[in-house]
């Protein structure tokens, strides 16, 4: 079987969700990847410790920033020329609305939010999360091409991988397919991005105001961790949209959530109810978040805070 | 400017999940369905949108008859008429396929529809269609003016955002803050019972996907409470039990 994977690349770099997708397709068989726009071979080589065997390289200048239409044309061209039978792709803002052109042009049976490997012993089965991660499907593929989105943080980075042969790929793209014209891009420098990370520390409306998130962004920086919110407090603009996690924000699955200040609305939970643990710090010991945490502190966050930050300090130095 | 927005009919965030008939169905019991969240803001930026402009919103859903009470709602939020393809909606491919055929019967400007349905939550729905139309699609938007033949959007990235300038027709797939909610009020609900809901049987019935069964997650542990003054305990938690840090 041969799989073809999208590789999302963020400043230069491949993304650990990417990696995460090569990862899993090595699992299925032979594995090559699709880069689109600048890249360093070096970098795309590197897709080999994951399983890829070949990284195409799309290097057309116009690809460096992600454009929905072209991205599609370009990936369904590699798959075309790859004969794969099997498209797999990290599930991230971008590949969701490229791969949904992409099965529409291959006539592939597209399932998104895949949490592990397929069943294939009677026909091809893939479990996938639904209900923002309170309940899964077992769906069944019945088109001979297939795409996967793999849910973030599901799947167990291999790195056990040589370099891969990086090899020039050449798609036409029409004119026409670049009709979308971005004016400015606003983007948080450096900063470890929130659907990625695996360790995530929120805030809620708990900690005041957002002259107040300091404790959380230190405590963040101690544990290497992205920092998220609640929907009140990006509704409140304490906080810019893209950190809002919860139902309609982003949902998170990295292997530690620190909540602190919020309550822990069903809407909320939503989204970080795949979290392999959950710490919960609020003063009130009646807040619902404590009945979805694994470890729990009845406390003042900026009594709490500061103390917890100083510890891991000493326990990770 | 004539706009189509496209709505899932879906449990409310609230709702507890469960299944049914040896888990092979969802337990509708005691489960209130509403607009989909992402689907009510794309509806609120098209009233204000028609507020603007002038021009008419057509709601269409892809859905069996118990769908009518929401599609009813988004008439009374001010949609003009609607459309419902009497179907369940399966799969994805399924849907979209639906949605471009009737796109194909009127001339729209826009389609919208949420970035992603809150049942599924695939967010590949606005792409297909696109795709099917031959048209270019955005997703999440955000932001979305109109001026003239033109758009200006701010598409959502992962750590940002990015704005685009566009020409119309196009899909996009909506979030927010692209709209507040609107609250439908007396008169909307009033004229809502009067508006057409016209009832199409589905164009075709490829679907690319069949659900085999449902499960749902194992049930979490109980909290292990720590006292503020111990912060330690945590530390040494998280590092030796948990091995998270």
């Amino acid at each position: 079987m041969s799989v073809l994977v999208f590789i999302e690349l963020e400043e230069g770099k491949i993304k650990k969700s990417s990696r995460e997708a090569i990862s899993y397709a090595a699992a299925l068989g032979e594995t090559t990847a699709v880069a689109l726009g600048n890249a360093d071979a070096a970098e795309l080589a590197s897709a080999g410790a994951n399983g890829a065997a070949k990284v195409l390289h799309v290097a057309d200048d116009r690809l460096n920033a992600g454009l929905i239409q072209p991205y599609a044309e370009a990936v369904a061209a590699a798959a075309t020329s790859t004969g794969s039978d099997i498209v797999v792709t990290a599930k991230s803002s971008l590949a969701d609305a490229v791969v949904g052109r992409v099965a529409a042009k291959l006539g592939a049976g597209l399932v998104s939010n895949v949490t592990a490997l397929p069943d294939t012993s009677n026909g091809f089965v893939v479990k996938r999360s639904i209900y923002t991660g309170k309940a899964f499907a077992n769906v069944s593929i019945t088109t001979d091409k297939k795409i996967l989105a793999i849910k973030k943080n599901a799947i167990e980075i291999k790195e056990d991988g040589g370099d891969a042969a990086v090899e020039a790929f050449s798609v036409e793209l029409a004119g026409d397919l670049f009709g979308a014209n971005i004016t400015a891009t606003e983007k948080a420098e450096g900063d470890i991005l929130l659907p990625e990370a695996d360790i995530v520390v929120s805030g809620g409306r708990g900690l005041k105001g957002p002259e107040n998130w300091a404790v959380i962004e230190d405590l963040a920086s101690t544990l290497g961790a992205a920092t998220g919110c609640s929907k009140p407090v990006s509704d409140m603009d304490w906080r810019p949209h893209h950190e809002h996690v919860g139902q309609t924000g982003v949902k998170v699955s990295p292997t530690l959530y620190v909540a602190v200040g919020i309550s822990g609305a069903i809407q909320h939970l939503a989204g970080v109810n795949s979290s392999k643990y959950i710490v919960v710090i609020n003063k009130d010991e009646e807040a619902p978040f404590f009945k979805a945490a694994d470890y729990g502190i009845v406390g003042d966050a900026f009594d709490v805070l500061p103390k917890l930050n100083e510890a891991l300090k000493q326990a990770l130095a | 400017m004539n706009i189509l927005v496209c709505i899932t009919h879906v449990p409310d965030t609230t709702s507890r999940i469960a299944f049914t008939n040896d888990n092979t169905e969802f337990d509708k019991n005691g489960v209130q369905f509403i607009i989909g969240p992402y689907d009510d803001y794309a509806l609120a930026r098209a009233v204000e949108l028609k507020e603007q402009n002038g021009g008419k919103i057509t709601v269409l859903n892809v859905g069996e008859a118990d769908s009518d009470p929401t599609i009813r709602k988004a008439l009374a939020i001010g949609a003009d008429e609607a459309i419902r393809v009497n179907a369940f909606p399966s799969d994805s491919f399924f849907v979209a396929n639906q949605i471009a055929e009737v796109a194909k019967q009127g001339e729209y400007d826009l389609i919208l529809m949420g970035r992603e349905s809150i049942d599924f939550n695939g967010g590949m729905v606005h792409g297909m269609v696109g795709e099917l139309l031959g048209l270019p699609s955005f997703s999440p938007v955000m932001q979305l003016e109109v001026e003239g033949g033109s758009a200006k959007l701010t598409r959502e990235i992962e750590g940002g955002k990015e704005k685009l300038e566009v020409s119309l027709p196009f899909v996009a797939g909506c979030q927010e803050p692209i709209a507040e909610w609107k609250i439908p009020n007396m008169r909307g609900i009033m004229s809502a019972r009067t508006k057409p809901l016209n009832v199409v049987e589905p164009a075709d019935n490829t679907a690319h996907t069949s659900i085999a069964a449902y499960e749902l997650p194992p049930a979490k542990g109980v909290v292990k409470m720590i006292d503020a003054d111990n912060v330690q305990e945590l530390v040494d938690l998280l590092k030796n039990d948990a091995k998270v840090i």
